[in-house]
């Protein structure tokens, strides 16, 4: 299943699964999943509601233990780690620095009462900023980035409207300018003309900073605008993976067909 | 004096032991919140039940016993707890903080610098300093555990967003021996410098939390606080009107209803000895008559 995507050896993948599984008693909610994640690289995962999505990007951003496999992750002093022997710190540091991750639900991954600033400036402080007026500027730069208007800095995102949030948790992962973003459908409950506004700043943005990205998704508009590569799940197993228009174009698997051929024609 | 049902300092000897315990492990590791298993006292929570068992701890027949709230000796709480270990401990009682040797406070640290062999034994209503910024105390003990604590400075960058200063006044931020971050018990932040290499040794008891820390003496206590907008101590801008002392925390006290006010000192100690050294404050033109409590 892992494959290079015509990348020359000597470049190094930045997270590798191999053979992952997890098993909720009898229930095998992911089985055997492998493949490796270069930098700069999209990969989208989908599939139907209860095949396995979100436990593996819980596997992957070492939220869960594996029931069996493993998964190794490039550090930034370019040795791969197995994630499982991280400590606790490391893995902590790990998640609040080098990665982000984006809940469906923004208030998830947002403290709601406490100002957008402050939610964004989070991140710089627990690596240990200490200047006020740099924390706020950098606040307000991300801000701009992700359309937020810069007067509202002192609001609490609980007076944000749905899109809003979800734009302020892009910027509040990205403060730390991570190499990997993990995104549990990123644009889960906002309307449809939000949904591309927001796909359109996240490809910007992932462009632009040369992020990895393991997008969880089940809308296939989300896998074609954003990823490079697809992985279709279903019932915890990797049924077909691909690039991302080889696999919509061209689906191999009966049951991807199914997938492709029930999105609604515009 | 004792009353025979009672055992000294009315907590049984394994409750002592058990505190005791705490407060070694407390002072092993300064800031550390050691659990212990607080004992139901004869007053509510909230009055300090965890200062008095951790008093009711410590205090040996020989001892010279100070209690204050908000730096005064003559307030109910203050009263009623120095006449609990009156009664049940048969100690001698004292308002002067220089001859005390176990000071319990509620809230302030005493004006006169305390020297070695002092004890401060603080009432802590909330020893979490993190708690109303996450509300889960498992997350919160990993915090302490990982010295993660940039939190604590979301708080205080809200406080300048909204305020344009560090608005918090009181229960302000310490970080104990570089290590933890430590809540001093709703002291004003005006007390936060004296808790720095301070000779006494000072223990903070929290009765409903089932908390005890404690910071050694000379150990290093720093008040949090952003590189551009630096920790500041904060006292009215007036000299207190009973003693004339420029330098004392002060209370600011309403006289009448036309928006009149008085300032004067919180440590009434410290007032008191300035009186009685002749030192006079605007209204106060007649000599102090009054003795001194105890």
């Amino acid at each position: 299943m892992a494959e290079t995507n015509g990348m020359s050896a000597h470049d190094q993948p930045l997270l590798a699964a191999e053979g992952l599984s997890k098993n909720f008693g009898r229930l095998a909610a992911c089985r055997d999943v492998s493949f490796t994640l270069y930098p700069g690289e999209v990969l989208a995962v989908v599939g139907e509601s209860g095949s396995g999505k979100s436990t593996l990007l819980q596997l992957l951003s070492a939220q869960l233990a594996p029931s069996g496999g493993r998964v190794s992750y490039c550090m930034r002093d370019g040795v791969m780690r197995n994630l499982a022997t991280l400590g606790e710190a490391e893995r902590r540091f790990l998640f609040r620095t080098d990665w982000g991750y984006v809940h469906q639900d923004p208030a998830q991954g947002l403290r709601m009462a406490v100002s957008a600033g402050a939610n964004v400036g989070e991140r710089l402080m627990a690596v240990g900023w200490n200047h006020y007026g740099r924390i706020r500027n950098t606040a307000s730069n991300w801000l701009e980035r992700v359309e937020i208007d810069t007067a509202r800095i002192d609001d609490a995102p609980r007076t944000y409207s749905g899109g809003m949030r979800q734009r302020l948790q892009i910027a509040r992962n990205l403060v730390t300018e991570p190499r990997l973003v993990f995104m549990d459908e990123p644009t889960g409950g906002l309307d449809v003309s939000v949904q591309a506004r927001l796909l359109d700043l996240v490809r910007g943005l992932v462009t632009e900073l040369g992020l990895a990205a393991i997008v969880v998704t089940h809308d296939l508009a989300v896998a074609r605008l954003l990823s490079h590569r697809v992985m279709v799940m279903k019932s915890g197993r990797v049924i077909e993976s691909g690039l991302t228009d080889q696999v919509l174009d061209d689906p191999r698997e009966p049951y991807t067909q199914l997938l492709v051929s029930s999105i609604l024609p515009p | 004096m004792n009353a025979p049902a009672y055992n000294f300092a009315y907590l049984d000897e394994q409750t002592k032991r058990m505190i005791r315990r705490a407060i070694l492990k407390a002072i092993a590791i300064p800031g550390y919140q050691v659990p212990f298993a607080s004992r139901e006292m004869p007053m509510p929570y909230g009055w300090g039940t965890g200062g008095v068992q951790v008093t009711a701890a410590i205090l040996g027949p020989d001892d010279l016993l100070k209690v204050i709230d908000q730096g005064s000796d003559d307030t109910t709480n203050a009263i009623s707890i120095r006449r609990f270990f009156e009664k049940t401990a048969g100690v001698a009682t004292t308002t002067s903080t220089t001859d005390a040797t176990v000071i319990q406070t509620r809230h302030r640290i005493p004006e006169a610098t305390l020297h070695a062999g002092q004890v401060l034994v603080y009432q802590v209503p909330i020893p979490e300093p993190l708690r109303f910024l996450e509300p889960r105390e498992t997350e919160t003990r990993r915090m302490h555990a990982l010295a993660e604590y940039g939190l604590m400075h979301v708080k205080l960058y809200e406080d300048i967003a909204h305020f344009g200063h560090i608005a918090t006044a009181y229960a302000y931020p310490v970080k104990v021996n570089d290590r933890y971050v430590m809540d001093p018990s709703p002291t004003p932040k005006y007390d936060n410098p004296k808790m720095d290499n301070c000779a006494a040794l000072q223990l903070f008891g929290a009765g409903r939390e089932k908390r005890i820390y404690a910071v050694p003496p000379y150990t290093k206590v720093v008040s949090l606080d952003f590189e551009d907008h630096p920790f500041s101590r904060y006292r009215f801008d007036a000299p207190c009107a009973l003693c004339g002392s420029e330098d004392s925390y002060l209370d600011e006290i309403v006289i009448d209803d036309r928006g009149g006010r008085m300032f004067v000192c919180s440590d009434t100690d410290h007032c008191e000895s300035r009186q009685a050294q002749g030192h006079r404050g605007i209204q106060n033109a007649a000599p102090h008559k009054e003795a001194p409590h105890g």
